[in-house]
């Protein structure tokens, strides 16, 4: 994607061993508030949310010794900008297995930017349910003054202030071939 | 050519890449998840318009397109030959001209003389799908048919599927044979030589073998699609009698047993039992024929939802 969008590479924020810190610290921090694992629902987002959200539940596993429920919600279908983004983007599968009401559903994205991702999985999962409380996790929280909706993240592994020009780009082993957290610069035009 | 479909229209598949085909299944597949939600209906189509504009009769086929047209919000309107203009008059590109005055979105038309999509999608600003034109193609049924295939065989490439039945008449049996050796299945094609032509085996450049007869078809087949008899050609002459139908080219348990022992059977329905399939092979555990009618739901959503959304890139 960088290459495809002439991106300049500004600087390199999470390595590795800084990933690891801070999805342990979003672990505890998840079991702290909910009091262990009990009811705890973990919900990765399409595409860089789930392997993230993978990790978060295999840590919750090792603290509580009982795995988090889990699932994926793809957005795609709940997209506020279809009739705007050119041809229609490829849909893939919400998984939602288990039954998310009464739960304490904790949304989990790489990157909060301006909000709308969440919102349409906000909405999404209210057509699954009636959860009893729903959380939201990221990796990294772009600042405030980018969010175009009234949302904001609860567990939080780095804040980043961040300008329109620059990109986050959350780089999993899954898709890429590191672990790390850039950021880049969209050349001027 | 390695484009996924981007394409407004779906008039046919003979003009589809197989990449455009897979994409367009593999689109179908996420959908099957939205039919199995407590609540089967989510936002995409929202403030869109669907028409479905039948020429023919249909129930099956008219019920799936306003399903997948509901389940993704747009507004679907189904306007029906005898509610229609044409009755009074009205040629077909005024009809099509004053819907498009309303501005749908897409319009869903089937039709009893083939090309009739093509000339609407000239005058529309609409994107037009087919839902059956003449004898010439079905392609969302062919669609429909390849996931079911895929579903149970995890594959059509080297495929073998026996088409039996009336062959010249079907758009089916167009549709499936473009969109089966498009993705490098081997097609036999069977049933009373008066509606088999040797000819037939030119409409695709390659595998496509017209059988001798049916059990030549069948042997060894991995699928079997039979065909439904159009009773209402009965007249025409094309065979003696529906009873002598049933014995010579109707698949029986006994002709269904050369096929593979794990051969699926499909059927595009309204079915004629005891005519073109004997009522224990519909009912048995190989006959897929409502999953052909289940699967035609995710299928038509991903074709609404590809046609519709959004400008072609």
């Amino acid at each position: 994607m960088a290459d495809e969008l002439n991106l300049v590479e500004k600087s390199k924020i999470m390595d590795n061993a800084r990933m690891k810190r801070a999805l342990s610290r979003l672990a505890s921090e998840i079991v702290e508030e909910n009091q262990g694992a009990k009811d705890l629902y973990l919900v990765g987002i399409r595409r860089r949310g789930v392997p993230i959200a993978e990790r978060i539940a295999k840590k919750i596993e090792d603290l509580e010794g009982v795995r988090p429920l889990f699932g994926i919600i793809d957005i795609t279908l709940y997209r506020d900008d279809l009739s705007t983004v050119g041809a229609n983007p490829i849909v893939n599968r919400t998984e939602l297995d288990e039954d998310i009401s009464d739960k304490t559903v904790v949304l989990i994205d790489d990157v909060l930017y301006t909000g709308r991702t969440i919102r349409a999985a906000l909405d999404q999962l209210m057509d699954f349910g009636r959860p009893k409380k729903v959380r939201l996790a990221v990796l990294i929280n772009r600042g405030r003054e980018h969010r175009e909706l009234p949302i904001q993240a609860d567990y939080i592994g780095k804040t980043v202030p961040t300008k329109k020009t620059e990109i986050i780009k959350v780089m999993l082993k899954e898709y890429d071939d590191e672990e790390a957290v850039w950021i880049y610069e969209r050349p001027s035009e | 050519m390695d484009k996924p479909f981007r394409r407004r229209d779906l008039l046919g598949i003979r003009n589809l890449s197989a990449a455009e085909i897979v994409g367009i299944l593999d689109t179908a597949e996420n959908f099957r998840e939205v039919n199995a939600r407590e609540i089967k209906k989510v936002p995409t189509l929202r403030g869109k318009t669907v028409i479905n504009l039948f020429f023919e009769a249909s129930t099956r086929t008219r019920t799936s397109f306003e399903l997948a047209a509901k389940r993704l919000s747009a507004d679907a309107v189904n306007i029906s030959v005898t509610s229609s203009a044409l009755t009074k008059g009205e040629t077909l590109i005024d009809t099509a001209l004053n819907l498009d005055a309303m501005s749908p979105d897409c319009i869903v038309v089937r039709h009893s003389s083939a090309g009739v999509p093509h000339q609407l999608a000239k005058v529309s600003k609409a994107a037009i799908v087919n839902a059956g034109d003449g004898a010439n193609e079905h392609p969302t049924q062919a669609l429909l048919d390849a996931m079911t295939i895929r579903e149970h065989k995890g594959k059509i490439e080297n495929l073998q599927v026996a088409i039996v039945g009336d062959i010249l008449h079907s758009r089916v049996a167009r549709s499936n044979i473009h969109l089966l050796t498009k993705l490098g299945a081997s097609i036999r094609v069977a049933g009373p030589k008066t509606l088999v032509p040797n000819d037939f085996q030119f409409l695709v450049e390659k595998d496509l073998h017209v059988a001798a007869n049916v059990e030549e078809a069948i042997d060894g087949a991995d699928v079997v699609m039979i065909l439904r008899i159009q009773r209402e050609r009965q007249d025409s002459a094309y065979f003696p009698t529906l009873r002598e139908y049933a014995v010579h080219y109707g698949l029986t348990q006994e002709r269904l047993n050369l096929a593979k022992s794990d051969a699926i059977v499909l059927h595009p329905g309204p079915m004629n039992r005891g005519i073109e399939i004997a009522s224990d092979v519909a009912d048995s555990s190989r006959s897929l024929i409502l999953d052909q009618v289940k699967y035609g739901v995710a299928v038509r959503m991903a074709v609404l939802y590809l046609a519709t959304g959004g400008n072609p890139a």
